[in-house]
């Protein structure tokens, strides 16, 4: 048997959680360098898996393991893990999340930073450990049980993380508002899926949670309309779909940085990966038969998003509003249920996951600085930071869709379908691009090279080298796909062609 | 007629019975502060007789032994481990409580208790329930009054005994009803009755009503839940956790038995199951709704019980063979999520000597060890992985929509988006907010031995259930299967 890596990437957080729980209170770097061990063992295997597939030209599900986990008529369980082309590059952001975020998280000497985590780091990188682990688990796993356990996981430590080391001022509200939120998506989905797995045994006589075994189930196309909003929506909730987004804004300003980039670049992912994955994969026709409505809630999300991003004085709400926006871009590429729209969706959910935890990144690094987010307040950053200013602005030519970075890449295709699909919807969603490109430019040129107010002169430093490690290793997968696009598109196209026999398309 | 196998279906009720009277025999001769260590001969006699009944009485096929009165097979013998368990479990976390853990008589009651208990999962036979459902009944009567010095415990325990004798009599009176009209108090022989047309489907659905009073009082479901949170309350907090996970699993194994055994034809099962439904869907509802403003952690948790009685139901209401597996399978889960829950807030007040919600603040740092398993304890109450309760749920509600009840499972889905409120509600006192003065260093929660041992266990069978569910859904399918 070949060397299980995907599990051993799965748990890999699981088990550093543990270890990290057993350490003694007090010990607060050793808990530190556990988790920066760990982060680095599961971003060098995943980049391992990546490299393989992409280098071997794979296509299809790879790296299969499979375990039964509990075959007891009517239940059949297992542990069934595996990659295709869209799930491995997010298999290999959550790991580059992982490393930056610990690295963010680790905290400065100077008493004059509130940066990292000071209180209780063992409790905080245990639960962000967790988190990870759900997260790796709904990437990797095949099996419907699993992926719905593992999405669980992933929702119950946001809270936790945001509670405890949350902004002050909001965050009771917003981890209670973002966790009652997740959790009525997912248990909505959990009707759907567990109906879908009665139907499916009704239909082949072989009751499975398997999802590969679960696309041969010929569901009705009536079932199929019936189920496919709950399902989708569902778990789309957690995309931040509009009208189903307020949640996410609030949650990332509460957040602590750390807990941002995992939130906004990775967990948001998660809905859309799954939604994906049960929504349009097993319920084709469903899929089909709304993507109107998909596309009119996606189209809304991407103008409005970036028009109240626009609008926000708060420097982490506007992120986390063009968040909204670019995951709006995300669910449109999924509605159009073209090659182009499709692919555009998987380069995009990659690509914006990098863009988004650099900058929440630098965000959460202004304000351990300069105590304030008010981007009135802020300003001449470029002089005492020139590295996060650098990477800002990397981060909003991504997000700009900027040609030679990888949001172009992602963006590009998606308009190409939608444009296929229905050229108004693409017209309307391209005002968005011009939104964006006015407030990213308004504030690289208000925080970075404003003049600096009085209040900060003097006491506003430099960030730490760690940081500067994590906004370079960002900063080069956004670039890398940017030059190089055949780094990552012929391998979601794989991913995007499966996709595309499921619809009936080809 | 007694034959070695009427030895071995009551093998564990005979060990524990010579337990009970070790207890009456050594407890004398120990010294005054030496008496708590009684739990231990409870806890390692009770851990002694499940090992020497997994050995040696292990089920077969089902048998009747004992002149019918005794239903010898499997799912019966999974109710006895579990009781046997949670009594332990109970004994360890009786040990140091101020008032209880030195008196002998309080170990004794809960093995007395626990003999009714292992009889009522068994039981074949009207006569023989209704005499185990007393057995149980009249020494926890007793345990939530224990504390004699205690207005609230005696509150308690008085009424506790009020609201017991009163549905049980109501109880008696539908089983009287059925001997009446059946001439028979045989579980088996009265589904052939009602085959034959002894019994009329108006006179059956009057008694199962009857009987379903005297359940649902065990079981805490509204609307006979009344005393549930007053007891809790006021009940020694270690039989305010027997009461709410062994007790009602044994009201959960003789409602299984009764309806499924004694009443499964499908006429009559449909009445019952829209009954049981809509117990279930007012259960739950009324239980969140009710726990959303408590500021006791017992009252609560008392609620929360009720609520979890309306979960379970849905598996009952399935009446399949995974609707049984489910309900045994969640009732193993609860019983070691509620107990871990119980156990922790007795580790706590007897260092504090507190238990309203507010106290919790700052607890995470007094004790982080007790704060991760109150952590397991609540989230697995929530229903989240990787903890028991979260496989319980699913299994329940695939059990609900299999049987095509969907509008129950989406109301349960409504019912633990409520309980994810109130359970975070709690962990956010554990986690985020601090003692008055911020001087959680020197205001420490050491645990006794019997506390870390207990809650261990404990907290180890929360994460187990949830994870390595197989082997425990598999014993659960099992004993399901001894009732179709």
């Amino acid at each position: 048997m070949n060397f299980p890596v995907l599990s051993v990437i799965t748990f890999t957080p699981l088990i550093a959680a543990l270890i990290i729980l057993l350490l003694p209170p007090q010990r607060k770097n050793e808990a530190r360098a556990v988790a920066l061990a760990a982060a680095s063992f599961a971003l060098l295997l995943s980049l391992w898996v990546y490299v393989q597939y992409l280098t071997q030209h794979l296509t299809g599900y790879q790296f299969v393991e499979k375990y039964t986990w509990l075959n007891i008529s009517p239940l059949v369980i297992s542990l069934h893990f595996g990659v295709d082309g869209i799930s491995a590059p997010l298999v290999l952001l959550t790991g580059v999340v992982m490393f930056t975020g610990v690295l963010i998280s680790w905290g400065d000497d100077n008493p004059h930073v509130m940066a990292g985590i000071q209180d209780r780091p063992r409790e905080f990188f245990a639960f962000l450990f967790i988190l990870a682990w759900g997260v790796l688990g709904v990437f990797v796993s095949l099996d419907l049980f699993m992926l719905f356990f593992f999405y669980e996981i992933a929702v119950f430590p946001m809270y936790l993380l945001i509670v405890i080391w949350g902004w002050k001022v909001t965050r009771e509200y917003a981890a209670m508002k973002l966790t009652l939120y997740l959790f009525i998506g997912s248990v909505v989905s959990l009707v759907g899926v567990l109906a879908m797995y009665w139907v499916n045994a009704q239909n082949t006589g072989v009751p499975t949670f398997d999802m590969l075994a679960m696309e041969t189930a010929s569901f009705s196309t009536q079932f199929q309309i019936i189920w496919f909003l709950p399902v989708f929506l569902g778990f789309a909730v957690l995309g931040g779909i509009w009208p189903f987004h307020n949640w996410s804004p609030d949650g990332h300003v509460a957040a602590p940085t750390a807990v941002s980039m995992f939130h906004a670049g990775v967990l948001m992912k998660l809905g859309a990966f799954a939604a994906l994955r049960v929504g349009i994969m097993l319920l084709p026709e469903g899929a089909k038969y709304w993507s109107w409505l998909i596309m009119l809630f996606a189209a809304v999300a991407v103008v409005y998003g970036a028009y109240i991003a626009f609008v926000q004085m708060d420097f982490k709400y506007m992120v986390g509003f063009s968040s909204v926006s670019h995951m709006g871009l995300v669910m449109l590429g999924f509605s159009t249920l073209n090659q182009q729209g499709l692919l555009g969706s998987g380069l995009q959910m990659f690509s914006h996951g990098v863009m988004t935890a650099l900058f929440f990144a630098v965000v959460g690094m202004i304000y351990d600085r300069a105590h304030t987010r008010q981007i009135p307040e802020l300003g001449g950053m470029s002089k005492v930071m020139p590295f996060a200013t650098i990477g800002f602005i990397i981060g909003g030519l991504v997000s700009m869709g900027m040609p030679l970075f990888s949001g172009f890449i992602a963006e590009f295709p998606i308009f190409q379908g939608v444009w296929g699909r229905q050229w108004l919807v693409a017209v309307i969603c391209s005002i968005s691009i011009i939104i964006t490109a006015a407030y990213i430019m308004r504030n690289i040129r208000q925080v970075f090279f404003g003049e600096m107010p009085e209040n900060l002169k003097g006491h506003v430093g430099d960030i730490t080298v760690l940081d500067k490690v994590a906004i370079t290793t960002l900063c080069l997968f956004m670039i890398g796909i940017g030059l190089f696009p055949q780094l990552m598109a012929p391998m979601v196209s794989s991913g995007v062609e499966n996709v595309l026999r499921l619809l009936g398309g080809h | 007629m007694f034959t070695s196998t009427s030895f071995a279906s009551i093998l564990p009720e005979i060990l524990i019975l010579a337990l009970g009277m070790l207890v009456l025999i050594v407890e004398p001769f120990w010294k005054e502060d030496q008496r708590r260590n009684v739990g231990w001969l409870t806890a390692g006699g009770l851990l002694i007789a499940m090992i020497v009944s997994l050995l040696f009485g292990q089920p077969g096929e089902p048998t009747s032994t004992l002149g019918g009165m005794i239903r010898f097979d499997w799912l019966g013998f999974f109710f006895k481990m579990l009781f046997m368990f949670a009594a332990a479990m109970t004994a360890l976390l009786l040990m140091d409580n101020e008032k209880a853990g030195r008196r002998g008589e309080a170990y004794l009651l809960l093995l007395a208790s626990l003999i009714g208990m292992n009889l009522m999962a068994v039981s074949a036979d009207l006569v023989m329930l209704y005499l185990s459902i007393e057995t149980t009944s009249i020494p926890l009567y007793i345990l939530a009054g224990f504390i004699l010095s205690d207005e609230k415990s005696t509150e308690a325990g008085f009424k506790y005994l009020l609201f017991g004798v009163l549905t049980s009599t109501i109880m008696l009176y539908g089983f009287s009803l059925v001997f009446g009209f059946s001439g028979t108090t045989d579980l088996t022989k009265l589904a052939e009755m009602y085959q034959v047309g002894a019994i009329s489907p108006v006179t059956a659905i009057a008694v199962l009503a009857l009987i379903l009073v005297g359940i649902g009082f065990k079981v805490s479901i509204v609307p006979f839940h009344f005393w549930a949170p007053d007891v809790y309350q006021g009940a020694p907090t270690p039989i305010a956790g027997f009461l709410s996970t062994a007790s009602k699993a044994a009201g959960f194994a003789v409602l299984i038995r009764v309806f499924f055994v004694a009443f499964p034809s499908a006429t009559l099962a449909h009445s019952w199951t829209i009954a049981l439904a809509i117990l279930s869907a007012v259960s739950m509802t009324v239980g969140n709704l009710l726990a959303l403003p408590q500021t006791n952690i017992k009252r609560l948790l008392a609620f929360s019980s009720i609520a979890h009685a309306g979960y379970v139901l849905i598996g009952v209401v399935a009446f399949s063979k995974l609707g049984a597996a489910s309900v045994i399978f969640y009732l193993a889960a609860y019983i070691a999520t509620n107990l871990l829950a119980f156990g922790i807030v007795m580790a706590f007040s007897k260092v504090t000597g507190l238990e309203e919600l507010k106290d919790y603040s700052g607890m995470s740092r007094r004790n982080p060890a007790l704060a991760l398993m109150m952590l397991a304890a609540f989230l697995s109450l929530t229903g989240m992985p990787p903890f028991g309760g979260f496989v319980a749920k699913v299994f329940v509600f695939a059990a609900g929509i299999q049987a095509g009840y969907v509008w129950l499972v989406v109301l349960g889905i409504l019912n633990s988006i409520i309980g994810v409120y109130y359970y975070l509600n709690v962990l956010k006192y554990v986690y985020l907010y601090r003692m008055p003065n911020e001087d959680e260093e020197s205001h420490p929660v050491p645990l006794t031995r019997p506390y870390v041992i207990a809650l261990a266990v404990l907290a180890i069978g929360v994460v187990l259930l949830g994870t390595v569910f197989a082997p425990w859904f598999g014993w659960s399918n099992a004993a399901a299967l001894n009732l179709f």
